[in-house]
């Protein structure tokens, strides 16, 4: 017997997708029920964290006046690091730190809770320490979940997970299989807290704006990954991650705590976070399979949306803003079907994959689609080049009585000896063809 | 680069827990292939948490208090896939303060 639906939606997490779905939903006047498995929104969530402005600002276009924002970053910069040595770029300008701010550094414990208070306010129903265990079916419809309460059972006329990278939801109804090790990255990062005027005066910056530092090479000890450094306002937050299959395979068996306290010890790293308190230890999946990885995200009564869909973009580390984008997509979905009573059946939750090819999020992850596939069947690109690059800036820089001539054909050589002519031209056709 | 010891149970205490004591959310479904059908035992190092430590005999054990459910267990034990993995109960496991 069919049980009747006591809300619109259910949506099963509260992360920015999950916060972004139900505040879209709760606005427009439909009866919203979030479960959140924390003791409040955010104590489960981890991310870099960087948030791009423009994704929150269709949704909450006023979230500056309000949100828990760390600094607005007004310097990106791209190291490529030896074992002793970086070269790289900076990019800092000053239209960066002119409002409206386009990207901030965020904690994710202290943002995820006030876009959830947003969420309250526009009327959903959120309960929290509570993790939803199944789907509940009628045939082949969702039509509510189980949470591990007392007469736990919830129904609703759809459902949206947004349970994040490890949707064990998804994968127990069979909307998809396990994920697999080469299609997600492992992070692992830490806090460290230090007085504001420390960080201030080692990066260079002033009371409200930051610097994001990525960092590619020999810190991750020949696996396909990055580091990270980003200012907070009174922390920095370090990491690194790389593909969980790496890590796996790694003949040196390189523990992922190893490698970043490895990495904080580089001597282009150590000064910068020098006195820090660390404060936190966190890890975490991302899902950077990218296009091909994507798996069915809507069917009779249910949507993916955020992680739980493997909405990131690794390319150009953009995660929480897909995310955001996926939960309004699929709210403004069940809007417009509910508006129109289309029902809940996969033919009319098809919008929301229109939807989201027409938006950026599609396209992005198509334009990238063979990256993953390149970079990890090449682990040169973080090995053997950074090497060379920061090898060859050495070179030229020191002055040691060669001449520069000379010193070109040095590099040229061992260019050649590191990675034959063919195999330079082949990789850089191999990245223009992934990047066009 | 050279090879460094990391006390990881040092980073851990700077986290903050609420543990579901007598209920692990992760179980090993039978001791048996850790001991002699898996190889690698990769959970013993690439777990962040260091929550898989083998034992001399080859047993490998699982202590999931410090937790940082990130799910990596799970997805690397795929020629056995001998990892039961949920979710904590509501409430329970890392509360991250920052994130």
């Amino acid at each position: 017997m069919k049980k009747p639906s006591q809300f619109d939606a259910i949506v099963v997490g509260a992360g920015p997708s999950g916060n972004a779905c139900a505040y879209t939903l709760a606005k427009a006047g439909l009866k919203v029920l979030q479960i959140e498995r924390g003791e409040y929104p955010g104590s489960k969530n981890v991310q870099g964290a960087i948030l791009y402005a423009n994704a929150l600002e269709q949704i909450i276009p006023d979230f500056r006046d309000d949100a828990p924002l760390e600094r607005h970053i007004i310097e990106q910069r791209m190291w490529l690091l030896d074992e002793t040595s970086f070269v790289g770029t900076h990019i800092r300008s000053e239209d960066y730190n002119k409002p409206p701010y386009n990207r901030y550094t965020i904690l994710r414990a202290q943002f995820d809770k006030w876009f959830s208070s947003k969420v309250r306010e526009a009327g959903a129903l959120l309960i929290c320490e509570t993790t939803v265990n199944h789907l509940i079916m009628d045939g082949d419809q969702v039509v509510g979940v189980q949470c591990d309460r007392m007469q736990g059972d919830v129904y609703a006329d759809v459902v949206i997970l947004a349970d994040g990278v490890n949707s064990t939801l998804a994968r127990k109804a069979g909307f998809h299989g396990e994920i697999k090790s080469e299609n997600v990255a492992l992070a692992v990062k830490e806090i460290l807290f230090m007085p504001e005027e420390t960080i201030r005066q080692r990066f260079n910056i002033g009371e409200e704006s930051g610097v994001v530092i990525e960092m590619v090479g020999r810190i991750t000890d020949g696996m396909m990954g990055t580091g990270f450094l980003y200012t907070n306002k009174e922390s920095l937050t370090i990491g690194v991650g790389c593909m969980l299959g790496d890590f796996k395979n790694n003949p040196n068996r390189t523990s992922p705590y190893v490698l970043l306290e490895q990495m904080k010890r580089h001597p282009a790293i150590a000064p910068l976070i020098e006195g820090g308190e660390m404060k936190e230890y966190c890890a975490h999946l991302i899902p950077e399979g990218g296009f091909h990885a994507i798996p069915q995200i809507y069917g009779n009564g249910w949507m993916i949306v955020g992680d739980s869909g493997g909405f990131v973009n690794a390319v150009h580390r953009e995660g929480s803003n897909l995310a955001m984008t996926t939960g309004r997509l699929a709210a403004e979905t069940v809007i417009n079907a509910k508006a129109a009573s289309k029902g809940y059946r996969a033919d009319s939750l098809k919008a929301y994959k229109t939807a989201l090819d027409d938006s950026f999020v599609m396209k992005d992850l198509y334009k990238y689609r063979d990256m993953p596939k390149v970079l990890h069947k090449n682990p040169q690109f973080f090995t053997s080049y950074p090497d060379m690059v920061a090898q060859a800036a050495r070179t030229m820089i020191t002055v040691d009585g060669v001449d520069k001539k000379t010193k070109e054909r040095e590099i040229f050589a061992s260019f050649r000896k590191t990675r034959k002519l063919t195999g330079l031209v082949g990789d850089a056709y191999k990245l223009w063809k992934a990047i066009r | 680069m050279t090879a460094i010891t990391v006390n990881v149970e040092e980073k851990l205490f700077q986290n903050r827990y609420r543990v579901d004591a007598g209920r692990p959310h992760i179980k090993i479904k039978d001791a048996d292939i850790c001991t002699n059908a898996c190889g690698s035992k990769s959970c013993t190092f690439v777990c962040p948490a260091s929550c898989y430590k083998t034992e001399g005999n080859g047993n490998v054990t699982l202590i999931t208090d410090g937790c940082l459910e990130c799910g990596s267990c799970r997805i690397i034990c795929s020629e056995h896939m001998n990892v039961e993995w949920e979710y904590p109960r509501g409430g329970h496991g890392i509360l991250f303060k920052f994130g």
